[in-house]
C-alpha cells in the first residue's frame, strides 16, 4: 500500500509574500486526492514543499515517519525515492531523448540489465501513448507529449506516492479522459497514494477520492470528494462552475466594488461566463478498466468516511449515502436512505488510532471537514 | 531560503548570505568529488567542450601577451643595463603571472559562461528539481564533472600559454630587438626555477576550481526566468574575475614569502 503523507501547519512565504499558511491535511494511504485552486495560489509551490525542493517556514510534512522539512539531506534523498513526481512542464532532461529520460531513474537506482530496462521503458511509453517517439528529444515534441513523457518517467520506479502537477494542462479532452483512467488504473494496480493538482473540473469530479482547495493563502477545505462537490461555499461554487461572479477575481482577490459592478452586469443580462448548469453534485467516480483488480482504496475510504459521516455537512452525508450499494448498506447497518443514528460502522475496529483533536479551520462552515481525511486507520479488510 | 525579515536584515546581509552559500556549494563539490560513481562520461564531454571553446582564443591571446611583456621588459631592462637577463625576466613574468591570469580569464569568460548558461537553463526548465526528486544529486552528477573539467583544462591551458608566451617572447627579443639567443637561454636557468612552474600550475588549478564553482552557483540560482539566466552568466563572469585577481594577489604574496628567489 502507498505511504501516508501527514502535513501539519505548513506555511510558506517568499520574502514578505506569504503563499499559504497553516496548511494541514493528510493524504490517506493508497487514495487519490486532488487539490484545486485558482492560478497562482501556490499549488505548485505546495507540491515542491512536500518533496523538500522548497523549504517551508514552519510546519511538518511526515512521510513514513520522516519529517521532510527538518530531516537531513541524506534522509531526504532516501525518502524521495518513494515519490514519483510529474512537474508542471514535464521537466524532461533536454539533452536526452525520451527513451533515456524514462530510463534514467532505472539506470540510477536499480541494477537491472539493459534489456529489462528496455522492456519497462517501452511499457511505460506505451502506457502514456508515446510508443514510437523514443528517439525524439524533448525539444522536438509537443507540450502534451512532454507532459505524458514526464508521467512515464515518474512511474518507472513504481512509486508509493505520485504527485502530478496539472497532468491535464496542455492535453486535449480525450487524452485527459485517458489520463484520468490511467491514474485510476495505476491506483488499482500498485495502490499508490496519488495527489493531483488540477484546474480540470471534470477530472476533479470523477477521479479523486478526496478533494481540497487552496484559496486566499489558506486551505479552504480538504476532505472526501462529496464534501467539496456539494459545498455551498461561494468560492467552491464559483470555481466548480467556472463563473466570473464570486469571490475569485482575475487577480486573486476581488474588492467589494468590483463584485457589485459584476453583480449589476449580470442583473442587466450580461452572461456570467457559464451556460447555466450547476456542475456541483456527486457524480459517479471512474472505476478501473474491467479486468483490473478492484481499487482497495475504495473500501478503505468508505470505512473511513462512514466513521466520520456525522461530522460532515448534511448534503455531503446524503451524497455519500446515495452512492452506497445495497451490500454497503448491510455492512454499515443502514436500513433506509437516512443517515444511521450511530455513524460508526458495525464492524470490529481493530488497530484504530484516535483521530487528532480538531484544529481551527477556514472561517466558513467547513471547519469540521478539514479533519476528515486525517483519520488515519479505518477498520478495513486488512485483518 | 531567504526568510530574513526581522532577523539578519542589516545592510550587506544579502551579500554575506550569498557568499556563505557559495562556500557551501564549494564544500559540497569537494565532498562529492569523492563520492561514487564518478561521472566519467560527463567529465570527458565537459573537458572536451571547455577545451574546444578555450584553446584557440587562448593561443591567440598568448602570442601578443608574450610579445608585450618581452617588449616592455626589453626596453626597461636595456635602460637598466641588464640586457642579459631579458630572457629570464620575461619568462618569470609569463609563467608566474601572465599564464595563470590569461588562462583564468579565458576559462572564466569562455568556459565558465558556457557552464553557467547550461546549468541556468536546466534550472529554469526544472531539470535540476526533477533530478533531485529522482534521488540523484545534481552536484555530484552535473557540477562535479564540470568543475573538475574546468580545473583540468585550466592546467593544460596554462601549459599552453606558458609555451606560446615564452616562444613569443623569444621571437620578439631575439628577432626584433636584436638580443642573442644564447643570452636569452642562459638567463633562463640563472633566475627561473622549477617551483615557478609549480606555482603557476597550482594557480591555474585553483582558478579553474573557482571559475567552475562560481559559474555553477550562479547557474543554480538564477533570478526568475530566462532573463535571469542571462544576468547570471554576466554576474558569474564578473564575480569570477574579481575573485581570481584577488586570489592571485594572495597566492603571489604567499609564494614570494615562502619560496626564496633564485640567486638571492
Ligand atoms: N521561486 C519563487 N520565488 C518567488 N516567488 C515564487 C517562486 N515560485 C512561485 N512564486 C510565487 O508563488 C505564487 C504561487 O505560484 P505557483 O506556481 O505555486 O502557482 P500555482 O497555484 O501552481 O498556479 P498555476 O495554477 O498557474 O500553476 C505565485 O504568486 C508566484 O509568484
Ligand atoms: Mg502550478
Amino acid at each position: 500500500m502507498g505511504a501516508e503523507v501527514v502535513i501539519e501547519g505548513l506555511t510558506k512565504s517568499f520574502g514578505r509574500q506569504t503563499i499559504w499558511r497553516d496548511v494541514s491535511l493528510t493524504l490517506p494511504p493508497g487514495e487519490v486526492s486532488a487539490m484545486l485552486g485558482p492560478s497562482g495560489t501556490g499549488k505548485s509551490v505546495f507540491l515542491k514543499s512536500m518533496i523538500g525542493l522548497l523549504k517551508p517556514d514552519r510546519g511538518r510534512c511526515v512521510v513514513n515517519g520522516v519529517d521532510i522539512v527538518t530531516c537531513s539531506e541524506a534522509k531526504l534523498y532516501e525518502v524521495r525515492k518513494l515519490f514519483g513526481v510529474l512537474f508542471q512542464d514535464g521537466a524532461l532532461f533536454g539533452s536526452m531523448n525520451l527513451y533515456d529520460n524514462v530510463a534514467f531513474p532505472l539506470r540510477e537506482h536499480t541494477k537491472k540489465s539493459e534489456s529489462e530496462i528496455k522492456r519497462i521503458v517501452l511499457e511505460k511509453l506505451d502506457l502514456t501513448g508515446l510508443a514510437g517517439a523514443e528517439t525524439k528529444l524533448p525539444g522536438e515534441i509537443s507540450g502534451g507529449m512532454r507532459k505524458r513523457a514526464g508521467l512515464a518517467r515518474a512511474l518507472v520506479l513504481d512509486p508509493q506516492i505520485i504527485l502530478c502537477d496539472e497532468p491535464d494542462s496542455g492535453l486535449d479532452p480525450v487524452r485527459t479522459a485517458y489520463l484520468s483512467q490511467l491514474l485510476i488504473d495505476l491506483n488499482a494496480q500498485i495502490d499508490a497514494t496519488i495527489l493531483i493538482v488540477t484546474h480540470n473540473i471534470n477530472l476533479a469530479r470523477t477521479v479523486p477520492d478526496n478533494l481540497g482547495m487552496l484559496f486566499r493563502k489558506e486551505l479552504v477545505m480538504f476532505g472526501p470528494r462529496e464534501v467539496l462537490l456539494t459545498s455551498d461555499a461561494p468560492v467552491v461554487e464559483q470555481f466548480l462552475n467556472g463563473r466570473r461572479l464570486g469571490p475569485i477575481g482575475m487577480s486573486e482577490e476581488k474588492d467589494a466594488t468590483q463584485m457589485a459592478l459584476e453583480q449589476a452586469h449580470i442583473e442587466a443580462g450580461h452572461s456570467d461566463g457559464t451556460v447555466g448548469e450547476d456542475l456541483r453534485g456527486v457524480v459517479p467516480q471512474i472505476a478501473p478498466t474491467p479486468g483490473l483488480p478492484e481499487r482497495e482504496a475504495v473500501r478503505r475510504r468508505k470505512d473511513r468516511v462512514m466513521q466520520i459521516l456525522r461530522t460532515l455537512p448534511p448534503v455531503a452525508q446524503q451524497g455519500i449515502l446515495d452512492s452506497l450499494t445495497d451490500e454497503d448498506r448491510r455492512r454499515y447497518g443502514i436500513t433506509s436512505g437516512q443517515a444511521p443514528l450511530s455513524a460508526r460502522p458495525a464492524l470490529p475496529r481493530r488497530g484504530e488510532r484516535p483521530s487528532p483533536a480538531p484544529r481551527p479551520g477556514y472561517g466558513g462552515d467547513m471547519s469540521a471537514t478539514q479533519e476528515i481525511a486525517a483519520v488515519p486507520d479505518a477498520p478495513g479488510r486488512r485483518a | 531560503m531567504t526568510t530574513g525579515l526581522a532577523k539578519g536584515d542589516f545592510p550587506g546581509a544579502g551579500a554575506l548570505r550569498e557568499t556563505g552559500r557559495l562556500f557551501a556549494l564549494a564544500l559540497d563539490v569537494l565532498v562529492n568529488i569523492f563520492r561514487k560513481p564518478f561521472q566519467v562520461r560527463e567529465f570527458i564531454q565537459q573537458c572536451w567542450f571547455i577545451a574546444s571553446v578555450t584553446i584557440l582564443p587562448t593561443a591567440l591571446v598568448a602570442i601578443p601577451f608574450g610579445a608585450i611583456i618581452a617588449l616592455q621588459l626589453g626596453t626597461l631592462i636595456v635602460q637598466l643595463g641588464a640586457q642579459s637577463f631579458t630572457g629570464a625576466a620575461s619568462v618569470l613574468a609569463i609563467i608566474q603571472q601572465a599564464a595563470p591570469l590569461v588562462t583564468a580569464l579565458l576559462v572564466a569568460g569562455a568556459g565558465g559562461s558556457a557552464i553557467c548558461a547550461d546549468i541556468g537553463s536546466r534550472t529554469i526548465r526544472e531539470e535540476i528539481d526533477a533530478m533531485e526528486v529522482l534521488g540523484v544529486s545534481p552536484v555530484q552528477r552535473l557540477i562535479v564533472p564540470r568543475v573538475l573539467a574546468s580545473m583540468l583544462v585550466a592546467v593544460l591551458l596554462n601549459g599552453l600559454v606558458s609555451v606560446v608566451g615564452v616562444m613569443g617572447g623569444y621571437f620578439f627579443n631575439v628577432v626584433l630587438q636584436g638580443g642573442t639567443p644564447g643570452a636569452y637561454l642562459a638567463s633562463f636557468s640563472a633566475l627561473a626555477q622549477l617551483p615557478d612552474l609549480w606555482i603557476s600550475e597550482l594557480k591555474a588549478l585553483i582558478f579553474g576550481f573557482i571559475a567552475g564553482v562560481v559559474a555553477a552557483y550562479r547557474g543554480l540560482n538564477p533570478k526568475g526566468g530566462p532573463k535571469g539566466v542571462g544576468d547570471a552568466v554576466n554576474q558569474a563572469v564578473v564575480i569570477t574575475f574579481l575573485l581570481l585577481f584577488f586570489v592571485n594577489f594572495v597566492l603571489t604574496a604567499v609564494y614570494l614569502q615562502v619560496v626564496p628567489a633564485k640567486g638571492s
